[in-house]
């Protein structure tokens, strides 16, 4: 049943990437129970602009669990208190009546606020962009099931593969460590015959990027793991540590 | 070789570097608790001199104890530094901090230090008096050794010291309720046929090592004062 619900939230609002930035608190009344969490957002935002104020910034764009744009920690912890899902797929329900709701961006060196909740995240896009790829011959169109593939690999490979980069994992990490993403980048392909020829250099390559983005290492506590929407497991980052070592250890130096 | 120096400076490097350390300072946990059980033996401390002597004079025991001095330095500067890159990492924190790991995990430096300080007693109360401090001798099987045992002894009369010494040991045992499984995942040995199995002797081997550790002060102050 729908219901209405009040709430306090203490957003965090930054002008841009040198402003300080601080907590402002914003009283919002007769939120509907059915209402997404970014709806939420929406409304807030509707009332600051007739009220001649600057909106919220946000990311957001699928708002179905898909794309990894919506970002933000609340009441600390990414994405909201419900496991294994995004904030726009969070609901107001989740929220008891009169509560207060603290809104903050991801926190990381590597993720600088551009403006409120608003984060730049390009660092994983240069970390993908050295080596989460299959360099592929096009030709002819292959037939379907030419290389076959166990099913349990198949599975393997697509669990990591459901990640959705939205830096959840860096944002809950107290190293803000970005293994859980690249561990899944790196196992969805190292697992898969179309991307065993480039293994060692993608792992060699992309945990070079990963630490020149200045992310943290990784202390195994299994935030990342616990917060991820797509409830990836640590299994990559063990995974990773393998691929890694293999390649430094075993294949020629460039 | 300096790709091994790059290999090793990664953060997954650094990270190898503490779980190898962190597993031979286990296995050297396992070696000395053995040794010091002997302290709580019926025979006014004979088997623990002899082991001690023995120890003393193997030249093989010396190269393990350097390395273990090594080793230990390793662990330290390494949980230094990954400390700082980790901190570095996040410039700006959270006003609602998260919870969703265990408490332990999130704080091996703090313990790690409060194990530092425990060592630095240790070494200073046991190793130091031991090698260059005024130790009286006894004489067992017509030789002449060094009385360590009767060094502990009169060590753990003292409750403060023995109460430091089993309260250290709570530090340990939560240091290793993390560091145990913790190295074997940073080693790569994570796999659903048997890291249930690294994560139960974990649980196990925190709970059993510090405890049988914190039993000997806590025996020996109890013999003490009847
Ligand atoms: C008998 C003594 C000790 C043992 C057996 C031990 C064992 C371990 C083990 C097995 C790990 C896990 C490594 C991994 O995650 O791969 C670890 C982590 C750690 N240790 Fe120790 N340790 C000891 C003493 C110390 C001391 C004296 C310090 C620091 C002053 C320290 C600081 C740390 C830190 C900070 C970590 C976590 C590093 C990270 O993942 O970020 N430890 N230890
Ligand atoms: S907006 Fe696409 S996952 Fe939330």
């Amino acid at each position: 049943m729908e219901e209405k619900r009040n709430y306090t939230l203490k957003i965090w609002r930054q002008k841009d990437a040198n402003d300080k930035g601080g907590f402002v608190t914003y009283p919002l009344n007769d939120i509907s129970t059915d209402m997404s969490f970014l709806e939420m957002i929406d409304v807030l935002n509707e009332k600051l602009i007739a009220d001649g104020q600057e909106p919220v910034h946000f990311d957001h764009d699928c708002r179905e669990g898909i794309c990894g744009m919506c970002s933000m920690v609340i009441n600390g912890k990414p994405h909201g208190p419900k496991d294994a899902i995004t904030t726009c797929q969070l609901h107001m329900r989740s929220f008891d009546h009169g509560v207060t709701i603290t809104v903050e961006p991801w926190r990381a060196k590597a993720f600088p606020v551009i403006r409120d909740l608003v984060v730049d995240r390009t660092s994983f896009d240069r970390i993908i962009q050295a080596g989460g790829y299959v360099s592929v011959n096009t030709g002819g169109v292959p037939d379907a099931n030419e290389i076959p593939i166990p099913k349990k690999i198949a599975d393997d490979a697509f669990d990591a593969a459901t990640c959705i980069g939205c830096g959840a994992c860096v944002a809950a990490c107290k190293n803000a460590s970005a293994m859980l993403f690249v561990s899944a980048k790196i196992s969805q392909l190292a697992m898969l015959p179309q991307g065993k020829v480039e293994r060692a250099s993608r792992a060699e390559d992309m945990i070079a990027q990963m630490d020149e983005e200045g992310f943290g290492a990784c202390t195994n506590t299994g935030a990342c793991s616990a917060v991820c929407p797509k409830e990836i497991s640590l299994e990559h980052i063990a995974r990773m540590n393998r691929e890694y070592f293999t390649a430094k250890f075993t294949a020629k130096k460039s | 070789m300096s790709w091994l120096h790059t290999t090793m400076n990664s953060t997954l490097g650094k990270k190898v570097l503490m779980a190898l350390t962190g597993l031979f300072l286990i296995l050297f946990l396992v070696i000395h608790l053995l040794g010091n059980l002997q302290l709580l033996l019926p025979d006014q401390g004979a088997a623990f001199n002899i082991y001690a002597h023995n120890m003393a004079s193997n030249p093989l025991i010396r190269v393990v104890s350097i390395l273990n001095f090594a080793f230990i330095l390793t662990h330290v500067v390494y949980s230094i530094v990954l400390t700082r890159l980790n901190k570095n990492a996040r410039p700006v924190g959270y006003a609602v901090p998260n919870k969703k790991s265990a408490w332990a995990s999130r704080n091996m430096g703090i313990l790690g230090t409060i194990i530092l300080l425990f060592i630095i007693i240790h070494l200073k109360g046991f190793w130091y008096e031991l090698k260059f401090g005024k130790v009286p001798f006894v004489e067992i099987d017509g030789i002449m050794m060094k009385n360590g045992f009767a060094l502990v002894q009169a060590a753990y009369s003292n409750p403060i010291y023995s109460l430091i010494y089993v309260i250290a040991m709570v530090f340990l045992g939560f240091h290793l309720s993390h560091g145990f499984q913790s190295a074997f995942q940073t080693l790569g040995l994570n796999h659903n046929k048997y890291t249930t199995f690294i994560k139960k002797t974990g649980l196990a081997f925190s709970i059993l090592i510090p405890g049988l550790f914190a039993m000997i002060p806590i025996i020996m102050y109890l013999k003490s004062i009847t």
